[in-house]
């Protein structure tokens, strides 16, 4: 045996040896550390990011239309001036796209009052306000709903009494807040027909136990998310001076 | 045979002195070695710090203030893996403008080295996490999402192996049952499979074929489901199942004072944690490791 030899018998044996020693946990500690401000900004990181932030808070900031007042979802009983214009919006935004895929129109539209997330103050109004409004990325469906549903859907908003936001539908309560009457372009609702409801996804899985959803004929998922609808409709507009009026009242 | 043996067994033992102790250090029985794993779970796009107005959590959070404290942490130890438990995406406008981009494209700076997927990667259906991949340097684990019928087909392993100073670490994900959570169409043709078999076949492999020192689970079933025991956590898996050393959760935003220690189905240990949500919080747990199995035996201190 010469050196090489040996030396070659030794590293086979280390190898080997080590092969067969596993390696055991003895000890763990384990802790959680808060990212707070007296930790410095690594300074390459926040290069990177400024310009995308810088994008985005322009994006943001860039100015759609101005509202002659403050707007609040707490403003009226039956219906509100910023419920009223959400309903609105997504009739005028959706109604195109629905036509242009199914050929027919939204009859109504229904959204949920504990889905306007903001108030929308006077002055500028921004995409911000549209993330504001809106901050959750609820999409428009159509849903074809049976008269029997549409009774129920009605009999839900006449039974809660809250200012669920709705666009073409009328509904009038009497004096004592029972149900009086319910209208479409003046006319009253047809129990017997079915109708084109647009809602929300959410409130289309059944949020704020609107089940009525569930029973329908068919679904049309537009793909369009509610903040874009905004944010489309604020485009559009000039001045946002939306009004609480009748279409959901009760009679003194 | 016996002969043969001690001959070699008396060269190399004269090699080594002639040598002069070359390799000993890495030699001795008591050598200790520790990983350091760093974590964070559901950052949910929260790329900037909250502002000193928000009502809820102040100044805290940040990408490069973590940079920071991650790079430091690296330099007290290279040996220092960095993992994060899904739900990276939504939450902040920044998703809304790029769709995940900026996320991952930051994550590669700080030198993630794997992930799990939470429900809200999926919030841009599968094609918008497919398409964010390749801005993503680090790798996606998940053993009970089938993609095999996806986009994200083979982009996805059921788990990594990593080697850091020969310690051998198996990392494999677990994700959330989809249905009722994330609509059909976005998800598409993802099959999920039951966590807990999944679990089950993850440790066998990583344990007994794979030999690995240390077993992470990168988990987004949530930490506790009180009102639904039936439902799979990241607490009724640890007890249910053998040879994971820490589960790292993510889903329920649950804050913990400090890691929890859970028994599992061998009464042995394991570790689950889970740091709160918005890159509010680092998580960081040591493992001390030692080649002495009879000292290891004597019981392994967990310190929280």
């Amino acid at each position: 045996m010469n050196y090489k030899h040996i030396f070659l018998l030794f590293s086979i044996l280390i190898l080997s040896a080590c092969k067969n020693q596993g390696e055991y946990i003895n000890k763990i500690e384990g802790k959680q550390i808060n990212i707070s401000d007296s930790l410095k900004l690594d300074q390459s990181i926040e290069n990177f990011i400024k310009p995308y932030r810088e994008h985005v808070d322009s994006n943001l900031d860039s100015i759609l239309a101005y509202a002659v007042n403050t707007y609040s979802k707490s403003d009226g009983e039956y219906n509100t001036a910023i419920g009223n214009m959400m309903a609105d919006a997504v009739y005028e935004e959706s109604n195109p796209v629905f036509k242009s895929r199914t050929g027919e129109d939204i009859d109504f539209v229904l959204l949920n009052h504990g889905g306007i997330r903001s108030i929308i103050s006077k002055g500028n109004i921004t995409t911000r306000t549209a993330y504001e409004v809106m901050p959750f990325d609820n999409s428009v469906v159509v849903v074809k709903l049976k008269g029997a549903q549409v009774k129920e859907l009605v009999e839900y908003l006449a039974k809660g009494k809250r200012a669920h936001p709705i666009s073409k539908l009328n509904i009038v309560l009497d004096s004592d807040g029972n149900f009086k009457s319910a209208t479409l372009n003046s006319k009253p609702l047809d129990f017997s027909k079915t109708y084109n409801v647009a809602t929300n996804d959410y409130l289309y899985n059944g949020g704020d136990h609107m089940d009525f959803f569930k029973t329908n004929d068919s679904l049309y998922v537009l793909d369009y998310k509610i903040r874009n609808v905004l944010i489309d409709y604020f485009t559009k507009i000039d001045t946002l001076k939306p009004v609480i009026d009748n279409r959901f009242i009760q009679l003194k | 045979m016996k002969r043969r043996e001690f001959i070699q067994q008396t060269a190399a033992a004269s090699a080594l002195i002639g040598l002069g102790g070359m390799g000993l250090t890495s030699f001795t029985p008591a050598t200790t070695k520790k990983i350091t794993i760093l974590h964070t779970n559901d950052v949910h796009s929260h790329i900037d710090a909250f502002g000193p107005d928000d009502g809820r959590n102040p100044n805290q959070g940040g990408v490069a203030r973590r940079a920071t404290l991650i790079q430091a942490i690296r330099k007290e130890n290279p040996n220092t893996l960095l993992l994060d438990a899904g739900d990276i995406f939504q939450g902040t406008p920044y998703f809304n403008y790029y769709g995940g981009e900026l996320e991952f494209k930051l994550m590669s700076m700080l030198k993630y080295d794997v992930a799990t997927i939470g429900n809200h990667d999926f919030d841009n259906s599968i094609e918008g996490l497919y398409a964010q991949l390749p801005h993503a340097k680090f790798d996606f684990v998940s053993a009970n999402y089938d993609f095999s019928n996806t986009v994200m087909d083979t982009h996805v392993k059921p788990y990594r192996i990593i080697i850091k100073d020969g310690i051998k670490i198996g990392i494999f994900g677990l994700g959330i049952e989809l249905d009722g959570l994330v609509e059909k169409r976005m998800y598409k043709e993802t099959v999920y499979l039951d966590p807990t078999e999944m679990a089950q076949e993850m440790t066998r492999v990583l344990k007994e074929d794979e030999k690995c020192d240390l077993i992470i689970c990168l988990s987004h079933l949530g930490y506790n489901y009180r009102n639904r025991p039936e439902k799979i956590s990241d607490l009724k898996l640890a007890g249910i199942t053998k040879d994971i050393d820490l589960i790292i959760g993510g889903h329920t935003h649950t804050f913990l004072k400090k890691p929890t220690v859970v028994k599992n189905s061998e009464g042995k240990n394991t570790l689950v944690n889970q740091v709160g949500c918005y890159g509010i919080n680092l998580g960081k747990i040591d493992f001390y490791f030692d080649s002495n199995k009879n000292k290891a035996a004597n019981g392994t201190s967990i310190i929280v």
